[in-house]
């Protein structure tokens, strides 16, 4: 029995392939984009991963010489012989790979290679010819130019080699020379300063360098959420083809158990089939995913490591855990989206009607649930902008946002469409409204899906783009001297003496540690001058703030410390048994910490024993290259030690340019998706649509024109669907700014408006639409007579 | 006795009001036996066919098979009882649109496990199908439809045909052709048949008639 009757229920895919590819494409589809864009994240944290532990960066406190060259070994032993747990790591570059090197008897616990005791052989690691670890691509670097073992191992960073630090300075032409030292967490209660044994040396916190991860979360929340968002439009093309194949199969159903085959065994054998069908669709959902990645990753690894420095491998490794999550995610999905088709099926009656309830007959009873469930999400929705203060309170608004508005679109567009069919006259034009209402429960789901789309690329490319407009904002105002010089502290004055005739102005940066109502913080002494009058913008501030600093009664407070301590314009703030009021909040987007500003004279009554090394230089950009010469010639200052700001912000637009490479190739995907949700539902509604027509047909409107009328339909649904679609992506864009992202990382961002880009994506979806239903007007225009005319034969 | 059906009710509730169909009937069909069961539209035909096919289950009363109360059965109970010893042709022949004229009828006696290929091979014969088994049943007039589905509910070789206006759709001609096959084929399963008509003289044809008046026999 169970053979037969499942045989029997596969037969109807058999005869209904492409509802079968509908529902196999919808599910591959929505994982594809999942797994994607998770594989995008997964593989980018775990390059950060491997670069915690191949680096200890963000993990451990290190030492660097104050004037940024080597360390010799004799600080290094006379260190150790102070006391102090530090290790050495030497680094450089060969054929492009980093290298480094590292001293295994020393290193902290957890810096590989030496935590891999499976593969290390400690022996041979310190014997100077040992091995060197690295991914396969970093060791096809060194093939054939050392003649020390090469190791392949994934869980040391993208493009670096870590090998022997004897063997490293070998290899680098360094010999007895290190970069820094890692400090080890725990140290001897009792050891000498590090002014008396290596007063040419500077500590640099584990929090002050590069914690890659939080920078870079925001970057891969925006990911999750596009991904998220590419999902549920792939869920209602499955939703749409479950709740199809199910409403054709009703009669057959009907007939199966009245030939005896029980209900809950039919319930099961279905249940078995859609599993088997997810599984097929999953399986190649991840592969497609796999591919979507490998071609998005070249471009987040660039922008991820042009944004925050962080090293991503351009290339992918499978992983396992992406098959178990990329057929969880299919799984789950089409479970969630036929739900409501098995409830519908356990509830009907043997005894029902037999014939095909299409959606066209969709009782107006669906209508005002839909209309309750929109109500009820907008009502929600209202009380969560008002209240949501955390990340899960922001996705809860997201998610009512976007379901309330799927949901109230057919309503909408059915108002939308009595409207235009008040305003026709004429009784072809009569016909076309009435009968694009009476399409409209059919297409539906694929109306969702590219409201959906569309929704999330405005919101998507409306977050991206004033994340560039403020990030741009920000570079001018964090950036505005000409250069950024950094020189050793006991040369400053002597340094600046000399560089004061010659520039603008010299705005030193010098910062120190502290607390501020609890939060720790850094804060900055400012020489308060015309540059960031001039530059600075302030999310809320008292009248002329920089004066007031410039005075000493003021503190400007960036947002996440503002926001953390709720305090704001106006309010008084205790540092260093001082009184301050806050006279400004400015933005500091990417920081994760606390940041404070007073001014020059201020912070050296604070903290007299700190010392600016660091200075901005105001000067005529066409002096720029004159005093960079000088500099090197006067005082052998290097490049390194000099930052033109020009050529930052030229690489940041670059930067950017690349994150619109990835945004944009996920806006063509999610349209695609739409486009092909909407072609699917146009096919599988165009068996019904014939005894529609035939009548039409028969009163005298040709199949051109009737195939011409449904190229129409589909274009004037897919525009009013854009035209509610636009403001619910900024809508959208506006919830992930100014209320996830604050939950999520303590600042807001500003929404820009873009209206060129909307109207081009309203373009591009018009076309997704045309392209979509081109296929089934095409049939329609080429129906045979005979066909149309069986509506009208008895023995149809 | 094949089928004893005794004081059997059955009301349905429509929007607002309570409808009683069938008024405490009572019916017996021996084996082998025919039997016509005729009455105006809405007098009940259909709903005891329903229920003596276990497709629905009575307010009161018991229907018997064979001796087995099938009212109290479960519904996969009755789902087996209709699996394997029950037939039941349908007006508007219910064939499986995805499935061939071969598998059509082949299906019920697989569902029930006892598939008789030359059986099998034997109604398609007699039906005049042969040259139809490859096709689907939108490729069929209605005549050749309800051929199948005859062929369909006789391949499982089942104890009772139960048949609901089975030519009601079909022409004249056609349904002269199509209840000959059927009488000739339930005679050679010798199985009890309850057929439901408004015609007389396809009635006529069978061994006995009752008629059913306002849910009640009369």
């Amino acid at each position: 029995m169970i053979r037969t009757t499942l045989a029997a229920l596969m037969s109807y895919w058999r005869r209904n392939l492409l509802q079968l590819i509908t529902l196999l494409a919808g599910i591959a589809l929505a994982t594809a984009l999942w797994s994607g864009v998770q594989a995008v994240n997964a593989e980018a944290r775990a390059s950060y991963d491997a670069a915690a532990a191949t680096l200890g960066e963000g993990r451990f406190d290190h030492l660097r010489a104050a004037d940024g060259g080597s360390i010799d070994q004799e600080t290094f032993v006379a260190l150790r012989r102070a006391g102090w747990l530090v290790s050495p790591i030497v680094e450089g570059r060969i054929n492009g790979v980093r290298v480094i090197g590292l001293d295994a008897l020393t290193a902290p616990i957890g810096i590989a290679p030496v935590s891999l005791t499976e593969q290390a052989d400690l022996g041979a690691f310190l014997s100077g010819g040992g091995q060197i670890f690295g991914r396969p691509d970093a060791l096809a670097a060194l093939e054939g130019t050392v003649e020390a073992e090469l190791i392949a191992d994934p869980n040391i960073a993208p493009q670096t080699l870590t090998t022997d630090l004897v063997f490293a300075q070998e290899l680098l032409g360094r010999e007895g020379e290190i970069d820094r030292l890692l400090i080890a967490t725990v140290q001897p209660k009792q050891q000498a300063t590090l002014a008396e044994i290596a007063p040419n040396l500077t500590r640099i916190s584990a929090q002050s360098g590069s914690d890659i991860g939080r920078l870079t979360d925001s970057f891969h929340l925006n990911l999750t959420a596009f991904g998220f968002l590419s999902f549920a439009v792939g869920f209602f093309i499955v939703h749409s083809a479950i709740g199809l194949a199910f409403e054709q199969r009703r009669p057959m159903i009907r007939t199966i158990r009245a030939l005896g085959v029980p209900l809950n065994i039919l319930l099961a054998l279905m249940m078995v089939e859609l599993i088997l069908f997810a599984l097929i669709a999953g399986v190649a959902g991840v592969i497609l995913g796999y591919f979507i990645a490998s071609a998005l990753l070249p471009d987040v690894a660039a922008t991820l490591q042009g944004l925050y420095g962080a090293n991503v491998s351009g290339t992918l490794a499978f992983r396992a855990s992406w098959w178990a999550t990329g057929l969880l995610i299919a799984l789950g999905g089409t479970t969630i989206a036929s739900v409501s088709a098995f409830l519908k099926l356990a509830k009907m009656p043997l005894l029902a009607g037999g014939q095909i309830r299409a959606h066209v007959m969709v009782a107006g009873r669906r209508a005002a649930v839909l209309a309750i469930l929109a109500a009820a999400c907008a009502v929600l929705a209202v009380i969560l902008a008002a209240t949501a203060d955390g990340l899960v309170s922001g996705f809860a608004l997201l998610a009512s946002v976007l379901i309330g508005a799927a949901l109230a679109l057919p309503l909408i567009l059915d108002q939308m469409l009595r409207a235009s069919q008040s305003l026709s006259s004429g009784a072809k034009a009569q016909w076309f409204w009435a009968d694009t209402r009476q399409q409209l429960p059919g297409l539906s789901l694929a109306l969702m899906a590219l409201l959906l789309a569309m929704a999330a690329n405005v919101g998507v490319s409306t977050m991206v783009s004033s994340f560039r407009l403020t990030f741009v904002d920000f570079l001018d105002q964090r950036l505005a001297s000409e250069l950024y010089l950094t020189v050793e502290e006991d040369r400053a004055k002597e340094i600046t003496g000399y560089l004061e005739p010659r520039v603008d102005a010299i705005l030193p940066i010098v910062s120190a540690e502290a607390q501020i109502k609890g939060v720790e913080t850094e804060v900055f002494g400012a020489r308060v001058h015309s540059t960031q009058r001039d530059n600075w913008t302030f999310l809320d501030a008292m009248a002329d703030p920089w004066d007031q600093v410039a005075g000493g009664a003021g503190i400007l407070l960036n947002e996440q410390l503002a926001r953390r301590t709720d305090t704001w314009p106006g309010a008084i703030v205790a540092l260093g048994g001082q009184s301050f009021e806050v006279v400004g909040v400015y933005g500091d987007y990417g920081n994760p910490i606390g940041q404070a500003i007073v001014s020059e004279e201020v912070f050296a009554e604070l903290y007299p024993e700190e010392i600016a090394n660091n200075f901005g230089l105001r000067i005529s950009v066409d002096q720029v290259d004159d005093l960079l010469s000088d500099l090197e010639t006067q005082f052998g200052i290097s490049s390194e030690n000099v930052i033109n700001q020009a050529e930052i912000k030229a690489f940041s637009l670059q930067v950017f340019e690349r994150t619109f490479t990835v945004t944009a190739a996920l806006n063509v995907l999610t349209l695609a998706v739409a486009g092909f949700a909407i072609l699917m539902s146009l096919l599988t509604l165009a068996a019904m649509r014939v005894p529609q027509l035939a009548p039409v047909w028969a009163v005298g409107i040709t199949r051109r024109s009737l195939g011409q009328l449904e190229l129409l339909r589909a274009l004037i649904l897919a525009f009013f669907t854009i035209l509610i679609a636009v403001p619910l992506g900024i809508v959208l864009a506006w919830v992930l700014l100014a209320v996830v992202n604050v939950a999520a990382f303590g600042w807001k961002l500003p929404l820009f408006l873009f209206p060129a880009d909307y109207l081009q994506l309203a373009i591009l979806s018009l076309l997704a639409a045309a392209l979509a239903a081109f296929w089934p007007a095409l049939k329609l225009t080429r129906l045979r007579p005979a066909e149309l005319l069986k509506v009208f034969a008895n023995e149809r | 006795m094949l089928l004893r059906a005794r004081d059997v009710s059955k009301t349905y509730s429509i929007a607002d009001q309570t409808l009683q169909v069938l008024r405490g009937v009572d019916l017996d069909l021996a084996a082998s036996e025919t039997l016509a069961l005729t009455g105006e539209s809405g007098s009940g035909k259909s709903t005891l066919l329903h229920l003596v096919g276990g497709l629905d289950v009575p307010d009161a009363g018991s229907i018997e098979i064979e001796g087995t109360d099938i009212a109290g059965r479960s519904d996969a109970e009755r789902a087996h009882l209709r699996r394997t010893d029950i037939g039941v042709v349908f007006q508007q022949f219910n064939l499986i649109p995805s499935l061939t004229v071969a598998d059509n009828i082949a299906f019920q006696a697989r569902l029930a496990g006892s598939a008789d290929k030359e059986w099998i091979a034997y109604l398609g014969q007699t039906l005049g199908l042969e040259d139809q088994l490859s096709k689907y049943p939108e490729q069929l007039s209605g005549g050749q439809q309800q051929r199948v589905a005859i062929g369909r509910t006789l391949a499982v070789r089942p104890k009772l045909v139960l048949a609901d206006e089975p030519t009601g759709n079909l022409d004249e001609a056609s349904a002269q052709t199509v209840m000959d096959l059927f009488l000739k084929l339930v005679g050679e399963t010798r199985a009890g048949l309850l057929l439901v008509t408004h015609s007389k003289s396809l009635a006529s044809r069978l061994d006995r008639n009752v008629h059913l008046s306002v849910g009640v026999v009369s």
